[in-house]
């Protein structure tokens, strides 16, 4: 059924997880086709594809983001199948519809369940409707500075300022009193009005939201099946973040007792089936680790980039599940977690400040060897160059227990070597050296304190 | 006098200040965009920006002059 109804699927990415994809699909006897700018030409997901179409310059505008050469390069292939993976168009609602008129497989949720979720002001209230636990924010857009004031007022500092559109930490930031407010929200409406998708939002909106400090980031990761089928695949701790985008995940959370689990877990699900959600999702709360409680903070229509920790501690492969759900089956699956995964995002920054630091690959040493798995989207002699987000690789570790984990994460990360761009291995390295982090009971602040000391 | 040098490689999204504008400590010149970041360039003096080197849209190496503080 699979290859009936798929054959050949196009892959709407680059770097790793267009790499990622095409090991599941030709896996599974299907073809890839990667599709690919000026600036990416000599990157592996490539050379690994069966067939590879340049889109066009390195600018994501004309090449990445350009629906129209996207369809083309899906016609001219012979392609049955678009999957997009994170980022650019994998939460593009009009993109979705576009795929389906042309009569291609989309290989993610409903365009409507995209967009019900990529506003995160529909998303909450929806939310709040399906009995999911919501922050104190605003209900409706926020336009202007002294709406924000009044809304701030009545929720009560600080507040967490961010886009109702947008994501990846882009235009966030958190205001403790009324003059950061305006700061905030200035910075919050340029990125609104920068990066908004604009097939969801008219203008800059901006959203205002109780921030909870110390708090841990935890997600579940849901599966919607076509028979209507919500499951919950155990969840991921992403507190470990620099600039409000992670760096370190973690699944099982281990600032999550058992009953908070189950309680998370069947929210997730209620929240999947809020939006009929069918494939890959993940439901981002945040976590009040001393009350032990939660709130619903926005829902990934889409896989996500720690991805690979829920598939090292349940067994599962995401994309072959997104793969088969797409194709109309119905898989069995078992959502069992066992043992402990972690996620260490290998990025082109230098590990002090966190800036960018793109450059020519020299070397390039990658750990391996039992419970390490390494996702990467470059190789010695590639260049990583400023046009697209910093991520170069993932390196995850897998153990029976937390402690064998954080053991393999250490050596793993010794072992890979990376000479030419900047690159995070060594803040790494120091977070695996931290108390904080050892002991399981850090929260989002944790990278901060780190740089304060 | 001080320089003021791009730090990473990275494009000119948006310039702040103009030749012959005072500037003090920590004020914006430039905000560079590199990996989907937004970098904001800072006056380290306070001093007038006698020379700008750089236009929105320019694409800046690691190294490169962006203003001239005197």
């Amino acid at each position: 059924m699979l290859n009936e109804t798929l054959g050949t699927v196009l892959i709407a990415n680059r770097g790793e997880i267009a790499r990622r994809i095409i090991r599941t699909v030709k896996r599974l006897g299907l073809r890839a086709v990667a599709v690919h700018s000026e600036a990416d030409a000599d990157l592996p997901f490539v050379t690994e594809a069966d067939e590879a179409v340049l889109l066009g310059p390195a600018n994501p505008a004309q090449s990445y983001l350009d629906v129209d050469k996207v369809l083309e390069a899906a016609r001219a292939t012979g392609a049955r199948a678009i999957h997009p993976g994170y980022g650019f168009l994998a939460e593009n609602a009009a993109f979705a519809r576009a795929v389906m008129d042309a009569g291609l497989v989309w290989i993610g949720p409903a365009p409507e369940a995209i967009e019900r979720m990529g506003d995160k002001i529909n998303a909450r209230n929806l939310m709040e409707r399906a009995g999911v636990p919501v922050a104190a924010g605003t209900r409706e857009p926020v336009t202007d500075l002294e709406q924000a004031r009044a809304r701030a007022e009545e929720i009560g500092y600080p507040v967490m300022v961010k886009t109702a559109g947008g994501g990846g930490g882009i235009g966030m930031s958190v205001a403790h009193d009324d003059e950061g407010l305006a700061k905030a929200f200035e910075q919050a409406a340029r990125a609104a009005a920068r990066f908004a998708s604009g097939d969801v939002l008219d203008g800059p909106a901006v959203l205002l939201e109780r921030y909870i400090e110390r708090a841990r980031h935890v997600e579940v990761q849901i599966l919607g099946l076509p028979d209507g089928t919500v499951l919950a695949l155990g969840e991921r701790d992403c507190s470990v973040q620099r600039r409000h985008q992670k760096v370190v995940e973690e699944s099982p959370s281990p600032g999550v007792t058992p009953e908070l689990r189950e309680r998370m877990l069947a929210a997730a699900v209620k929240a999947g089936e809020a939006v009929g959600y069918l494939g890959a999702g993940t439901v981002e709360c945040l976590v009040d680790a001393d009350k032990q409680d939660f709130v619903f903070l926005e829902m990934n229509t889409r896989l996500q980039v720690e991805h690979p920790v829920t598939e090292l501690v349940t067994g599962l492969d995401l994309v072959e599940l997104q793969l088969r759900v797409a194709a109309g089956e119905n898989p069995e699956v078992r959502p069992e977690v066992r043992g402990h995964a972690i996620e260490f995002r290998v990025y082109a920054e230098d590990p002090k400040r966190f800036f960018p630091g793109p450059g020519a690959i020299t070397v390039w040493e990658e750990p391996s060897g039992d419970g390490v798995r390494v996702d990467s989207g470059y190789a010695a002699g590639t260049t990583v160059t400023p046009f697209y987000d910093p991520l170069m690789a993932k390196l995850c570790v897998y153990g029976q227990s937390r402690t064998e984990a954080l053991e393999l994460g250490r050596k793993a990360v010794e072992a890979f070597r990376v000479e030419g761009p900047k690159n995070n291995l060594p803040f790494c390295a120091e977070l695996l050296g931290n108390a904080e982090f050892v002991s399981g009971e850090y929260d989002t602040g944790l990278v901060g304190r780190m740089r304060a000391k | 006098m001080a320089e003021v040098h791009a730090e990473m490689v990275a494009n000119v999204w948006k310039v702040v200040v103009a030749e012959g504008d005072t500037v003090e400590e920590g004020d914006t010149l430039v905000i560079l965009e590199s990996m989907k970041m937004e970098i904001p360039v800072l006056a380290e003096d306070d001093g007038v920006v006698s020379q700008l080197k750089v236009a929105e849209g320019d694409v800046v190496q690691e190294g490169d002059l962006i203003a001239v503080i005197a």
